[in-house]
């Protein structure tokens, strides 16, 4: 066939993300996970205002397995945030676009917001 | 906008530069004005959280009475419930194609982000004035 060598556009199934754009849809993902997770910060905060038995029973939830679990995606979806959008500020005034540049930063924040969420809750717990 | 007979630029340069949304560069500026405000917000956020934590009821009412984090928190409040909105508003753009329902659900999220906020907002300021 004549069109064989033609390039093809890569397809999201069989193509493997480089981990730039895995970094990316990540920020979008993180985004739209802490909105939700608002609705915990907004119960917590207003159960608060309720009284002291509303308080704490949000503070058992909390401390189930469960809140543990919740808290500490929480945790790490805002730290990832905090440092991938400090790079997309830096992407805004037009520095670090280059290849080898995007990759470290990819690592950077990643070992940046694991280090910051590790130190929460060391300071936590 | 405003004429302004020093631009150099005419009536239909700057109306063409603001776009098929009709509002120019409102959006982009104004989330990374949030996130540039969410920045040291957050940090102190997480730092009160941190410090509150283990602690129960009575620290938190006593942390939040004082009218310095009282202040801080609500305009975390402010700017992150703005940002979100701002934020899930671009995901919906990009991912829900029918119109109906993207607009639908811009919608609903602008309801829910500004109606969470003033929740929030005045849940802070109850304990603030120890009501």
């Amino acid at each position: 066939m004549a069109t064989q060598n033609r390039p093809l556009s890569p397809h999201l199934q069989v193509y493997r993300l480089p981990l730039t754009a895995l970094m990316s849809i990540t920020h979008r993902i993180t985004g739209v996970g802490l909105t939700f997770g608002t609705l915990l910060l907004t119960w917590w905060i207003t159960a608060a205002a309720y009284g002291k038995p509303e308080f704490d029973q949000v503070q058992a939830f909390l401390g189930s397995w469960i809140g543990l679990i919740l808290l500490l995606g929480f945790s790490f979806a805002l730290f990832f945030h905090l440092c991938n959008g400090l790079r997309h500020l830096f992407w805004d005034f037009g520095r670090y676009f280059e290849l080898h540049e995007t990759r470290r930063a990819d690592v950077i924040v990643l070992i940046g917001a694991a280090a910051m969420t590790a130190a929460t809750w060391v300071m936590v717990l | 906008m405003t004429s302004n007979s020093s631009s150099l630029r005419s009536p239909l340069g700057r109306a063409r530069g603001l776009g098929s949304a009709k509002e120019g560069t409102h959006h982009w500026w104004v989330q990374r004005l949030t996130a540039i405000a969410l920045i040291p917000l957050t940090m102190w956020l997480v730092a009160s959280i941190v410090a509150l934590s283990g602690s129960g009821y009575d620290a938190f009412i006593l942390w939040f009475g004082q009218p310095i984090n009282a202040t801080v928190m609500i305009l975390f409040l402010g700017v992150a419930f703005h940002h979100a909105q701002l934020g899930m508003q671009v995901v919906i753009e990009d991912y829900v194609s029918h119109h109906g329902w993207r607009v639908t659900l811009n919608i609903l999220v602008k309801f829910a982000c500004y109606g969470l906020a003033t929740l929030s907002i005045v849940s802070i300021l109850t304990i603030a004035f120890g009501a």
